[in-house]
């Protein structure tokens, strides 16, 4: 049962997972905003990919790049208009206006498109497989490894050696502090909701090159994905984050070799329980960040 | 300055409940007069709205938890009052696979309501504790993560809620004075439970955790209190829905609909009980509206394209303008009273944990 070739899938769905909850947790870290509008981000890429891909003639790795674009674009425009105006009222007020633009961009969608889902054009080399040591992969598995590899890097270099990174740093763990040293908030806030749409926008290229279609709930699962593995690998840092989205797909992994069939279509249900019971038993998650104070009695 | 009319205190001392009532019931004796068996049908709607909101706002109003779960102990209400006031014949034919034990049960529709709620508590007291010890972010997701298992559960387990299919043939047991003295009673409730001491405990834990600790109050019991009374009205809410709509499936009870729940509460008010009536008041007609809209559009053949989903869209643009304009709804936390022009300080906002983040 546990080969090549399930390790190699599983680290590939770890990668996926692993941005996905990178995304969320640069938004939470700075503004302790758990953004339910994350899963849309992942939506907009995928509907992006579906209008330049069909009715434009640019090339696949254009398309791919507007796709990303379009995603932190709009990431970038709900921070303006919804966030920004509610961000230093209750923290209820900030969850229920994320939600609110949640149900916004899906609803547009709804009507400009359609509720049906699309079919999305990708290159015939994505799907293809490769053959190594007795594993059959998917070539996209593959890709997304790599890309994984070379976004965290990219993302270590600019969090720990750029100005801006430091900053980020310093408002996840001070805000206040940090804008006393004269850093500007709207910069950093603006800067964590353009990153964290990047990443869904790459996510959002595999995650709907798994199915070559997308429709307007299609942003519910990846949602539901970041939720569950940032709170296993902890909400307060982002390391913590990437270990949660690997501990979640060899998770979903195993619970799919090892259930029964009957109860297979339970799986979310288990998948929910454990971190319920994950939270109860260590509520900071695996990776422990500076500041835990979530918890009373 | 003493108000010209000197009120018996029995009247005073609940004047929230009274003001509310009193337009509640008269509305409903005009309605049942003069208007249509539309508007009257609308009217039934929003009693029974306001019967969940209300029951909804007891728990998250109070405690400042956002309450994901609440829609799904309606769900649960909903079903377990079917179960039980369905004949067995119905059953049979409705849920084919259910089990033999339950197919035979069957109680007045009334007893099955209050025991629809009951389970729907139950439920709640037993995966309550846990839950209650987490707050913020974490208690958010959670919660929300509670919402998902229900939702797997009621689509997947069809031997007793039909699976993703529709659960048909319960009997239309709420008619308009049903509607309405269930939402008077569950006003009368919250508001009852607002001022009493598990309440007002609460209100303080949702105002300032550390405070409300260091004076001696047990956080995590009053909330569980709170949540699982708040369930029993929601589950008690849920039976009286069913009884109302007569077939439903488990997507009357997910994400959408307590989006739907949440912007009544919300744009009213979560910190009282008027806040959550004038919302649900205001949501409902704007939604019966904005759904004459839609159909106008559509049959109107104007555009070229059905409209599908506009009244989500300009309910979520309704709500970031509420919560940008007041962030703490229209009605803002505080409760009517009589005088009406008299008001009570509103209480402060849960802005503590996002203080740091302006």
């Amino acid at each position: 049962m546990i080969d090549l070739e399930f390790i190699i899938n599983t680290i590939s769905l770890g990668s996926l997972y692993a941005l996905l909850s990178l995304g969320l947790v640069f938004v939470y870290g700075i503004l302790k905003l758990v953004n339910f509008a994350y899963g849309e981000y992942v939506m907009v890429g995928g509907y992006a990919l579906y209008v330049i891909g069909t009715f434009t003639g640019m090339p696949w790795y254009m398309t791919m790049v507007f796709a990303v674009l379009a995603a932190a674009f709009v990431s970038y425009m709900t921070e303006l208009v919804a966030f920004r105006p509610v961000r230093t009222k209750s923290l209820t007020a900030m969850l229920v206006t994320s939600f609110a633009v949640s149900v916004f961009l899906q609803n547009v969608v709804l009507i400009t498109i359609s509720s049906r889902s699309r079919a999305v054009r990708f290159p015939a080399f994505f799907s293809r497989t490769l053959e190594f040591a007795g594993a059959t992969v998917p070539l996209r598995n593959i890709l997304i490894i790599g890309i994984t590899i070379v976004l965290l890097t990219v993302l270590t270099i600019v969090m720990k050696r750029t100005v801006l990174g430091m900053a980020m740093r310093a408002a996840a763990d001070r805000f206040t502090t940090t804008r006393l040293m004269g850093v500007p908030a709207n910069l950093v806030i603006s800067a964590a909701f353009i990153i964290s749409g990047t990443l869904a926008g790459v996510v959002s290229i595999f995650w709907v090159g798994r199915s070559a279609s997308v429709d307007p709930l299609i942003g519910m699962a990846p949602l539901l994905i970041a939720f569950i593995a940032t709170v296993i690998g902890g909400m307060h840092s982002l390391v913590g984050a990437v270990i949660g989205g690997f501990v979640y797909g060899l998770l979903f992994n195993l619970l799919s070799i090892m259930l029964p069939a009957s109860l297979i279509s339970y799986r979310d249900a288990f998948m929910f329980v454990i971190v319920i019971l994950f939270l109860l038993f260590r509520p900071e998650g695996i990776w422990r960040g500076g500041y835990t104070e979530e918890r009373v009695g | 300055m003493k108000p010209a009319v000197q009120l018996p205190t029995w009247l005073t001392k609940r004047s929230t409940v009274w003001i509310l009532l009193v337009p509640l019931f008269g509305l409903a004796v005009i309605l049942q007069l003069f208007a249509s068996s539309l508007v009257v049908d609308i009217y039934t709607q929003f009693c029974v709205n306001l019967m969940i909101v209300v029951a909804l706002q007891a728990f998250m109003g109070n405690s400042g938890i956002l309450a994901w779960t609440h829609v799904g102990f309606m769900g649960i209400g909903a079903y377990a009052s079917g179960i039980l006031s369905m004949a067995p014949m119905v059953k049979s034919l409705g849920v084919p696979n259910m089990y033999p034990a339950l197919v035979d049960l069957q109680v007045p529709v009334l007893a099955a309501i209050a025991l629809g709620g009951v389970m729907a508590a139950l439920i709640a007291a037993l995966i309550g504790w846990p839950l209650m010890r987490l707050s913020d972010a974490v208690g958010v997701i959670t919660l929300f993560a509670t919402l998902i298992v229900m939702h797997v559960v009621m689509t997947q387990w069809d031997n007793v809620t039909n699976g993703p299919r529709t659960f048909f043939g319960l009997q239309k047991f709420t008619e308009l004075w049903v509607g309405v003295i269930g939402a008077a009673v569950v006003i009368f409730v919250v508001h009852w439970y607002r001022e009493s001491s598990p309440g007002l405990r609460l209100r303080s834990s949702r105002d300032d955790r550390y405070a409300a600790m260091a004076v001696g109050i047990n956080v995590v019991q009053v909330r569980y209190i709170g949540f699982v009374f708040s369930a029993l009205l929601a589950g008690i809410g849920g039976g009286v829905w069913a009884h109302l709509i007569t077939s439903f499936s488990p997507k009357a009870f997910y994400i959408l609909e307590m989006f739907v729940l949440l912007t009544m509460l919300v744009i009213g008010g979560q910190g009282s009980v008027s806040g959550a009536f004038v919302g649900t008041a205001l949501v409902t007609a704007a939604r019966q509206f904005l759904i004459q809209v839609e159909s106008g559009i559509n049959n109107s053949g104007v555009l070229n394209l059905e409209v599908f989903g506009l009244t989500d869209i300009v309910l979520a643009i309704l709500m970031v303008v509420v919560l940008i304009w007041r962030p703490n709804g229209i009605v803002g936390g505080q409760e009517f009273t009589w005088p009406l022009l008299r008001r009570r300080k509103p209480p402060a906002p849960d802005e503590a944990v996002t203080a740091e983040a302006a």
